[in-house]
């Protein structure tokens, strides 16, 4: 049986819904990676998606801001839904901050550079106002003192934590973040870590694919399992971790804290 | 024992004797590295005496015709016949631009090495205004220099009496301005999602690359009058300047493309997910790393071009080359040294050219280098 996440955001009016997935398949090609995804994200709330690789957990990410399109089903992001439109893609793209596991920063361009880019070109930002703001970001991140460098210069966790500050500063609603952490060494991955739950005390809307369980426990308020394509569970990171409903999950569980 | 001694002594010699350390070093570390030394040197030595003694202790260096460059009782065997080379010089330079007018191609010579300075020193001061002057007041400023502008008075100069090194210059700089736009332009299209496109841009490339330039110019100087009236057939010269930009074009789209593949997936995405539009993503994160990437290989195609430019003679127009042609072919100056003294300084112009082009592109990759973006 498919676990509908309807449930916990029920009655809830639309304008509080940030995120909302409806019967969304997908294929590449002949393979069937997103089988009927039914999701709806409430707005401020923080959703950690996990699952073994290849369960279709970045395909499903890359679906909410149309880095990929699908073939059945709906995406409305903050009440925008997402069609071939090209227009309505791009309201999408700025108004939703995405981080990748492998950074992607710029590298022809200094870490300023890197987060000035958007608003000076997207916002039509004059470029000392970007300025500004990337440098509240940046100090926010903890790089004040690095502005300057190029992104190779930097350590995998600095470099993690400008790409976040690059995507706040579009001043997004909504923020993704595919494995952040797994390209890190432990030590980087708390300072990383340390920066997502900061942002996540803002009251930002986050969907995080992750399996970082002691992120999980501490800022999610669902826990979404994924396999095979589907969303097989649901659940409060509590629950979900103390008592799991699915054979599937708890065999993901096991093995991950092993 | 005896190997600590000696390494001692190799140490104690290297640091006494700096030149024989540097030497010792570099020119005779191995046998084999020892044997290659004195096989350079000794061609050396079998070809610099002869070439020192003809380009400059026998050669003449004034006369007013061929009877001061051969052989005589006083020179028995003469060298480089630099009279000669003084004598047509400015011929070389101006070809028939006519003589009153000249002053024109030296303004427009002043022009371009500004803009060229400008554009390609780092850290020259505002810049974007150089590229300003360089890619839109340059043009016009060399159309109404070169080409005259009777409004103004300057008067008509047809280009078949353009020639020389003003010549090359044109159609190897027409050729770089032209063929990097629409290189990159061409490079977008084969990778586009439209097929209709795609195929144009696969269409072109591959139908250019499958021609040699020298059928690119006789289709266009003997095959557009053939569906234009020659009398509004455009202009000789700019013919073979269409020929030469879409000849050049089609092998930077190759170039360009090599440097789109090195860009990798994330960066697309990565600009994408910031709302930026198609031709921002290009112009602002992929291009500019892509041409980066692939620098080297596009002043090689400029390399390329540059060279390329002597073959607009098939089709009648006097170059560099065309014109030293011209010249060794005057009565006035047979002599058997004048074709080789020609041909040293055309080789000596193209090297000087095209080594020049490729110390800057070897210079710009070391500060991007130092700058730590790569
Ligand atoms: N561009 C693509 N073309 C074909 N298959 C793909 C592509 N991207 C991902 N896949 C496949 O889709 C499946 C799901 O991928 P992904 O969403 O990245 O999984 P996860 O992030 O959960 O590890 C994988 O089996 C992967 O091989
Ligand atoms: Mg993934």
């Amino acid at each position: 049986m498919q676990q509908r996440s309807d449930h916990s955001g029920a009655g809830a009016p639309q304008a509080d819904v940030a995120v909302e997935v409806v019967g969304l398949h997908k294929w590449y090609g002949d393979f069937y990676v997103l089988r009927d995804i039914n999701l709806k994200v409430a707005r401020g709330e923080r959703i950690v998606i996990c699952g073994p690789s290849g369960g279709g957990k970045s395909t499903l990410l890359r679906c909410i801001n149309r880095l990929e399109d699908w073939q059945r089903g709906r995406v409305i992001v903050d009440g925008v839904e997402l069609t071939e439109d090209p227009k309505r893609i791009l309201t999408v793209r700025r108004d939703v901050g995405m981080v990748f596991q492998h950074f992607n920063l710029f590298p022809h361009l200094t870490v300023l550079e890197n987060c000035t880019l958007a608003p000076i070109w997207v916002r039509h930002m004059p470029k000392r106002e970007a300025e500004a703001l990337a440098m509240t970001y940046l100090v926010r991140v903890k790089i004040p003192d690095q502005v300057h460098k190029y992104p190779a210069r930097l350590s995998g966790g600095q470099q993690q934590r400008v790409a976040i500050a690059r995507a706040l500063c579009m001043n997004p609603n909504i923020m993704l973040f595919d494995e952040p952490t797994s390209a890190l060494d432990p030590e980087m991955k708390k300072e990383v870590l340390d920066t997502m739950v900061e942002l996540a005390a803002d009251g930002i809307t986050m969907l995080v694919v992750s399996h970082e369980m002691g992120f999980a426990r501490q800022v999610a308020d669902r826990v979404i399992f994924m396999d095979d394509g589907q969303v097989v569970e649901v659940n409060e990171p509590k629950n979900f971790f103390d008592q799991p409903q699915h054979e599937r999950t708890r065999m993901f569980l096991k093995q991950i804290l092993n | 024992m005896s190997a600590i001694g000696g390494e001692f002594r190799v140490r104690g010699a290297a640091a006494h004797a700096g030149v024989f350390g540097w030497l010792r070093a570099n020119l005779f570390s191995s046998p084999a590295n020892a044997a290659l030394t004195l096989v350079c040197i000794l061609a050396i030595a079998w070809i610099a005496p002869p070439l020192i003694r003809f380009l400059f202790l026998d050669a003449v260096w004034s006369g007013e015709g061929r009877d001061a460059c051969l052989a005589s009782i006083a020179q028995p065997h003469p060298g480089a016949c630099w009279a000669f080379v003084r004598v047509w010089f400015s011929y070389f330079v101006y070809g028939s631009y006519p003589m009153g007018e000249r002053w024109r191609v030296d303004l427009f010579f002043l022009a371009l090495a500004l803009g060229v300075v400008w554009l390609s020193w780092l850290s020259a001061p505002r810049r974007d205004v150089g590229a300003g002057y360089f890619f839109i007041a340059l043009p016009i400023l060399s159309f109404v220099l070169l080409h005259g502008a009777p409004l103004i008075g300057l008067a008509v100069v047809p280009t078949a009496l353009w020639g020389g090194v003003l010549v090359t210059v044109v159609v190897a700089a027409i050729g770089m301005v032209f063929s990097l736009p629409l290189g990159i332009l061409l490079a977008l299209a084969r990778r586009s999602d439209m097929p209709v496109v795609r195929l144009f841009a696969v269409a072109f490339i591959e139908f250019v690359r499958g021609v040699p330039l020298i059928t690119v110019l006789f289709m266009a100087s003997v095959m557009l009058p053939l569906f234009v009236p020659e009398r509004l057939a455009p202009d000789k010269l700019l013919r073979a300047l269409i020929g030469v930009a879409l000849f050049a074009s089609a092998y930077m789209a190759e170039v360009v493309r090599g440097g789109l593949v090195a860009v990798s997936r994330g960066q697309y995405e990565a600009a994408r997910a910031l709302g930026l539009t198609y031709w921002r993503m290009m112009g602002l994160v992929i291009l500019p790393q892509a041409l980066g990437v692939t620098l080297p290989n596009i002043v090689n195609t400029f390399i390329g071009l540059f060279k390329d430019t002597t073959l607009v003679f098939v089709v009648g127009i006097f170059d560099f080359l065309r014109t030293i042609e011209a010249a060794r072919a005057d009565p006035k100056w047979t002599a058997p040294t004048t074709t080789v003294t020609g041909y040293v300084v055309a080789a000596l112009f193209y090297f000087v050219c095209c080594y020049g082009m490729s110390r800057y592109a070897r210079s710009v990759e070391a500060r991007l280098a130092r700058a730590g973006r790569r």
